[in-house]
């Protein structure tokens, strides 16, 4: 390959030759391009100027997808993290150094990168997504997610939905599709896939994809343990409340005299019962929830949610049409397959959902069914409805004194409370940034919803 | 707990400790600075590998440091192989860089046993004489070669290795060994020691469900001339049999039992026969493990004296793998069961490693060449064991696999299509000594010389009718992006590689066995044995 000179001009991020690898796709057409692509110079030109991008998430695919896109040619970004810098992440989250532990993610990356890759303007907010409305939303382009919580997914997926506008006929105005592409990985498995809000399959129509949380029973934890795990999670449940090891204060899975300390309570348990293999890696793991991760899958989800983003900006090919798995245990494995949007998703369908109950179930049970529902997997629902006019809370977990006004309602049957068939009942949750309104159907048969 | 278990503590889940070692021993050479290779070593920096070495000749240019994260466009003119080294070091101070500013052929040429004694080379694209010299001269000294690069939106990954063996293939979804078909002595005494209809509600719903299954089991087999359920009428009518047996309140309402749910549930698969897979009786007929000799390596050893097992005392079963499922149970009978089937893996490894002491002394290598831990790791995955042999390159040049052929005239739609049009690509840099749509102006010629080295290398692999699958579509792609390495393709061929090469490294999960071809025009991607 031929030498270029450097460039004398006093702009650093200019110099020749520098996107020659993006330019050939950029700038010649292509049998595999999107239909609307017209190859110019101009695309190249929008991404640096005026394409903006979000990027959720600092971490193992946070740090990937901010390397990706600017070296790809993209130099607006904003990133949010609301997590600091921990030990354990420096084995793949390749921004950061033992001297930036206990720093913010955002800050840390958002820094490394602009100053690497000259010209790059990354943005860091140290902060939740909630912390900001739509008004925030509203300015990118595209928005990428790279976090392992499926609640902040959902609920990112619910403000994109939001901010759909329709036409008075019900037709989805296409300008005001933000397009959101979400990496998501576990070992050596991960997946990638593109969501046109409105358009494909969301967050929300595929949540059966992503199973609820394992959880031991409660009675084998108490009376009949049997594996190491279930050793720790009783001292997690029981012991610490009731021995105060270190005063009255939470367990802290980072701090090591914690883990050490029910990691020998553990080990006494499971010597009572002769189980073995007790560990403090165990403890940790079991304690702090830990999912395994390598350097190598994070870069591999990123970069492929990073050519889709590329994609979807300039259209120089056809984007992910709409989910890839890959595993790489044996061999390397990938599947596409197009995900289907679901016509009665809570999130993106605009149709209140029906939930159908009998006049004698409690307000408990309906709380558990949008718990445990697989399409609905609430966290803590809070209800609201009108009744003669008036609204009423039904109850409401997330502020406590509301939760106590109203906790003797969960034990009253929905006839008692005065819920008719028809009555529309409006649900909020963390889930979602928007309330969520149902249609109450009561009949005395025993179908659910 | 050491800094550094902390630091590697979420990959040190994957392949634990002796993985990890297994890393920190290994050395790499990275030949030739592009991004895909610089991503490759960065995902192996950063799990600490030992070393890492840098061989390129070259200085940076202006489009070198438009695609790379570790090549600094403050120092365009300089080294690549300096600069890269220098970034990439500095992601971990575990790691120890070295670099070579000397152009491969050079190199190859003046001191090629500076290459074998790497544990793993990976390169960039080579031309194909460069190529096949290296692949020459580390294939008798059994280093594996990874060749990985991105051309447009594909990419293409080669494993080059004669023989890897892999202990720890870590399965997703293992068969548990349970031998309900073949019962341990002191199991089938535990069972008949307990009376279903004489224990308590309590008991009786928190008996094991493998001590269910084998009660049904024989009352059964006693019924069925010895039998076990086969059909699936007979499975049917087993499960049946079996959740009749729950225990009925006073007003005749069944219990909630969960162990019989249990049972019944796993009718399907308890009764499967544990037959050796055909691949590892493949690995146990293998003449290495027939004849194994003062220089075979530890695996052939474990192997010949895992055959003998199967052979006698196993009586064509694999030593007891020795774990046990969870299910519903009280603690005193799970935990019982689980010395049952611990005691019996102890026993059967034991039987094994006689073997291998007896193999040992008589090829006088000594006893302590094979640990304890390998002894107990090797029993534990005898059912997984697997061995990867790929094809040489010189192989591969000479004539196209039968699974390449197969696979690129039965299915139009199959990447393989890719593997066929880079192999064309190699041609045409080794006639024109550039790649094809380099240039602007010769962007359409380049296309129809394409075609003809496509026609050319489907002559010479006896298929000329295969041209018809190569679109003029797909030559048009290929020849757009002017060899373009377009960074986010580049890092993930850059996460791919590095795995395989950790996966070559530790012996621990099954690499690629030949080709991985990536399509990121459709996000999908080809194994091919090539
Ligand atoms: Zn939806």
């Amino acid at each position: 390959m031929e030498v270029d000179q450097p460039n004398e001009q006093s702009d650093a991020s200019k110099w020749s030759g520098r996107w020659n690898h993006i330019k050939k796709v950029l700038e010649r057409p292509s049998p595999f391009a999107h239909p609307d692509f017209e190859a110019s110079s101009e695309i190249l030109e929008f991404m640096q100027e005026n394409c903006k991008l979000l990027v959720i998430g600092a971490g193992g695919l946070g740090c990937e997808l901010l390397k990706d896109l600017t070296l790809n040619g993209f130099r607006h970004i904003h990133v949010i993290d609301m997590d600091i810098i921990d030990l354990s992440n420096l084995n793949r989250q390749f921004l950061f150094r033992q001297s930036d532990i206990n720093k913010p993610k955002a800050n840390v990356a958002a820094e490394f990168i602009n100053k690497r890759v000259k010209g790059a303007q990354v943005v860091p907010h140290f902060c939740k997504i909630q912390d900001y409305d739509s008004a925030f939303y509203k300015q990118f382009h595209i928005v990428v997610c790279g976090l392992d919580s499926i609640i902040a997914r959902r609920w990112i997926n619910g403000m994109l939905i939001s901010l759909l506008e329709y036409d008075d006929d019900g037709n989805l105005d296409q300008s005001s599709i933000i397009p959101l592409v979400d990496g998501g990985t576990e070992g050596f498995k991960g997946n990638a896939r593109v969501i046109l809000p409105g358009m494909t399959a969301c967050i929300d129509c595929t949540l059966d994809l992503y199973p609820p949380q394992v959880t031991f029973p409660m009675c084998t934890v108490a009376h009949t343990p049997r594996q190491p795990e279930h050793c720790i999670e009783y001292v997690r449940m029981f012991g610490w409340e009731k021995e105060k090891p270190f005063g009255d204060i939470p367990i802290d899975g980072d701090n090591p005299e914690h883990i050490t300390w029910i990691c020998h309570a553990a080990c006494k348990r499971a010597d009572e019962y002769g189980i073995q293999g007790v560990t403090y890696r165990l403890t940790q793991g079991v304690i702090k929830r830990i999912i395994p991760a390598v350097a190598s899958t994070n870069a591999v989800i990123a970069a492929a949610c990073s050519t889709e983003i590329f994609k979807l900006a300039t259209s120089c090919a056809l984007p992910l049409n709409n989910y890839m798995v890959f595993n790489d245990v044996d061999g390397v494995y990938t599947y596409t397959f197009e995900a289907e949007k679901n016509d009665t998703c809570i999130a993106c369908s605009q149709k209140p959902r029906n939930l159908t109950f009998a006049p004698k179930t409690l307000l408990r049970e309906l709380i558990d069914h949008l718990c445990e529902d697989s399409t609905l997997q609430m966290k803590r629902p809070g209800i609201t409805t009108t009744i003669n006019g008036k609204n009423h809370t039904l109850y409401m977990k997330s502020i406590p004194s509301i939760e106590e006004a109203t906790r003797p309602n969960l034990s009253k049957s929905l006839a008692d409370l005065g819920l008719t068939d028809g009555q529309e009942l409006i649900v909020a949750d963390v889930t979602t940034p928007n309330a969520i309104v149902f249609r109450l159907k009561i009949t005395e048969s025993e179908t659910k919803s | 707990m050491a800094e550094k278990e902390k630091k590697y503590d979420r990959q040190l889940r994957l392949w634990g400790d002796h993985g990890q070692r297994d890393l920190e021993n290994a050395s790499v050479c990275l030949i030739n600075v592009t991004a895909t290779g610089t991503e490759t070593l960065k995902n192996l920096i950063l799990p600490g590998i030992g070393s890492f070495t840098i061989v390129d000749g070259g200085r940076i240019s202006g489009q070198d440091a438009g695609n790379n994260f570790f090549l600094d466009p403050e120092k365009i003119g300089e080294y690549k192989s300096k600069v890269a080294m220098e970034l990439l070091q500095e992601l971990n101070p575990d790691v120890k860089g070295e670099y070579v500013e000397e152009d491969v052929s050079q190199l190859l040429e003046r001191t090629p046993q500076f290459f074998t004694g790497f544990s793993v080379v990976i390169s960039g694209s080579l031309t194909l004489t460069v190529l096949k010299k290296l692949a020459a001269l580390l294939w008798p000294h059994k280093v594996p070669l990874v060749v990985c690069l991105s051309y447009g939106f594909l990419g293409y990954i080669r494993i080059a290795v004669e023989e890897h063996a892999v202990i720890e293939s870590h399965p997703d979804n293992a068969h548990e060994d349970l031998r309900l078909d073949d019962p341990i002595e002191d199991f089938v005494k535990f069972c008949d020691s307990i009376d279903l209809e004489s224990l308590d509600k309590k008991d009786h719903s928190h008996t094991p469900y493998l001590i269910i299954l084998f009660k049904y089991l024989q009352t059964w087999k006693n019924d069925h001339n010895g039998q076990v359920p086969n059909t699936w009428k007979e499975k049917k009518q087993f499960k049946a049999a079996i959740l009749a047996g729950v225990r009925k309140n006073a007003e005749g309402v069944p219990e909630d039992e969960e162990n019989y749910d249990e049972a019944a549930k796993h009718v399907n698969t308890a009764f499967v026969p544990n037959k050796i897979p055909p691949e590892l009786k493949a690995i146990l007929d293998d003449h290495k493990c027939l004849n194994i000799t003062d220089s075979s390596s530890n695996f052939w050893i474990l192997a010949n004296g895992l055959r003998q097992f199967v052979q006698n005392e196993g009586c064509g079963f694999l030593p007891l793998r020795g774990s046990l499922p969870d299910m519903t149970s009280d603690s005193e009978r799970y935990v019982k069961l689980q010395n049952i089937y611990q005691a019996k893996a102890a026993h059967d490894m034991q039987i094994v490693s006689n073997y291998v002491s007896q193999a040992c002394s008589s090829l006088g290598c000594g006893n302590g060449r094979v640990s304890e831990r390998d002894l107990k790791r090797f029993c534990r995955n005898a059912h997984f064991l697997r061995v990867l042999r790929t094809r040489s390159l010189e192989e591969e040049y000479k004539q196209p696999s039968k699974a390449v052929i197969d696979e690129f005239t039965s299915d139009s739609n199959s990447d393989a299509l890719w593997y066929v049009l880079w192999r064309a690509v190699e041609m045409f840099y080794t006639t024109h000594g550039k790649y094809p749509g380099i240039e602007d102006e010769e962007l359409e010629m380049d296309v129809s010389r394409m075609k003809s080295f496509v026609k050319d290398l489907m002559k010479s692999w006896g298929i000329p009718g295969a041209i018809e699958a190569v679109s003029d579509d797909s030559l048009q792609e290929i020849c757009r992006c002017g060899a373009a390495e377009i960074h986010s393709v580049a890092a993930y061929m850059g996460g791919v590689a590095a795995q395989e090469c950790i996966k070559l490294i530790t012996g621990q999960y099954v690499p690629v066995s030949g080709a991985y071809i990536y399509n990121g025009l459709k996000s999908t991607s080809l194994t091919l044995a090539v």
